[in-house]
């Protein structure tokens, strides 16, 4: 088999991994791609991100708490959770193609803020209180409940929300505080 | 405990439920003023006696550490880029109007691209499986448990299959009692040896096991001389079942193979001598 041959059989199978969802989140743990690809996987997903980047789409690396400092190890990569996301913003009206409402997603927007502006962790009655001034009681329930279940918040034992996976995975925290702070 | 204890109690107790409020609720740690909480600590500690009061200090002194370290995060988190006056933040949020929330939002968010899809192979198993899948009704119905018959079985049968033993234990027990009246005769006791000791040394440890029972149900007793090191077997005429209840003393008697080995080889020498 040649080296293009080989690397374009991996390729296929990481798009499969990376794309299809397997279990309850979606995404993949490095270790599965280590299993399904080989030791090598790094350099499978980095000819992937490649290609993915003329679809403005891009491949998403989640660390297992704080983001590595310098070069991460395969180790710590192992640990990780890929994902598949979209490159750059999405066009506003596209938002509402995803399912979402313009207030659940500036509920959202703003759930997020506030909790990051808190160190990560934020008492449920204050973001229900915060949320509240802009929309009806009923509704701000109802998206907590959704923020939850989709993995974008968290929730412990005291009422602490906090930013989940999701987030973790799909919003550039850091450039959100400076974007806001502009405003 | 006095009241002044109890004052000072509740007064360390509301120093661990602070701290540990200052942890869970995600409070400012610096909110908390450490030097007079250690001062207060240190008042109180002399007064403590008990390891209870002892543990609720240790308890106090723990929680007091986490809060500390709290601290060091929040220098640490505040010295990142992602830091903010949690104010300022907040009061963009409330002044911004939704359209340009969801402007500055958008522009950060990068959805997870997830899909799913049903391939032909995955069908075709999944028919497979449908068809091979017994109808519900089927499956819950209550199986008849199978009828039997009573009957009568004998002990010779329950002897056979193993259920019953041939003999019962106290069967056996008497019998070695009634062969050790035997051996002994009219010398009234018998060397330890001389009793359980026979041809093969199984049977040498089973009648030591059966000993050892005619002694702690009261069928005899041990006579032991340590200087001479021997040890007699005295039969009672008549059970002495009161002993039973009673164990006095646990006498250790090893029984090796060499030993046996030994004993066989000096009554055989005995009975060369007598010869």
């Amino acid at each position: 088999m040649t080296k293009k041959a080989y690397y374009d059989r991996k390729i296929k199978r990481a798009t499969q991994l990376l794309f299809y969802k397997h279990h309850m989140k979606p995404g993949v743990k490095g270790w599965e791609l280590k299993n399904a690809l080989g030791s090598d996987y790094p350099k499978v997903l980095k000819i992937l991100e490649n290609h993915l980047e003329k679809l403005d789409l891009q491949i998403k690396t989640v660390f297992e708490g704080e983001n590595p400092s310098g070069e991460p190890t395969l180790e710590e990569l192992n640990k990780a959770r890929f994902y598949v996301t979209v490159r750059g913003g999405l066009p506003e009206k596209d938002a509402k193609m995803m399912g979402w409402r313009i207030d659940d997603l500036a509920g959202l927007a703003t759930a997020i803020s506030y909790i990051i502006s808190k160190k990560g962790k934020a008492s449920r009655d204050n973001v229900e209180e915060l949320l509240r001034s802009k929309l009806p009681s009923w509704r701000v329930e109802m998206n907590i409940a959704r923020y939850i279940r989709n993995g974008y918040l968290g929730e412990d034992e005291h009422n602490q929300l906090y930013l989940d996976w999701r987030t973790r995975a799909e919003v550039d925290q850091k450039a959100l505080v400076e974007l806001l702070l502009t405003k | 405990m006095s009241n002044k204890e109890k004052l000072s109690g509740d007064r360390i107790q509301r120093v661990i439920e602070i701290c540990k409020t200052v942890d869970e609720r995600g409070v400012d740690p610096f909110s908390l003023d450490i030097d007079e909480i250690i001062s207060t600590l240190q008042k109180y500690f002399p007064e403590w006696d008990s390891p209870e009061e002892m543990a609720i200090d240790a308890e106090a002194v723990q929680c007091l550490a986490s809060v500390i370290e709290n601290q060091g995060n929040w220098v640490k988190y505040r010295s990142t880029s992602l830091y903010t006056d949690p104010f300022l933040l907040e009061d963009k949020i409330q002044r911004l109007k939704k359209e340009d929330f969801i402007g500055v939002f958008i522009k950060v968010w990068t959805p997870v691209i997830e899909m799913e899809q049903l391939s032909i192979p995955y069908l075709t198993e999944a028919m497979k499986y449908w068809d091979s899948l017994v109808p519900i009704d089927e499956r819950w119905q209550n199986d008849n448990p199978m009828e039997v018959g009573t009957g009568t079985i004998t002990r010779g049968e329950l002897v056979r299959q193993k259920i019953f033993a041939e003999k019962t234990f106290m069967e056996d027990l008497v019998a070695s009692w009634d062969q050790l009246k035997q051996m002994v005769g009219e010398k009234k006791k018998i060397l330890y040896w001389d009793f359980i000791g026979c041809n093969t040394y199984k049977e040498t440890l089973d009648r030591a096991y059966m000993t050892s029972f005619l002694v702690t149900y009261g069928y005899a007793t041990l006579e032991l001389h340590p200087l001479d090191e021997e040890v007699f077997i005295i039969p009672f005429t008549e059970p002495r079942l009161e002993l039973a209840d009673k164990q006095l003393v646990s006498v250790p008697i090893s029984i090796s193979f060499d030993e046996w080995d030994k004993w066989k080889e000096e009554k055989l020498n005995d009975k060369k001598s007598l010869l």
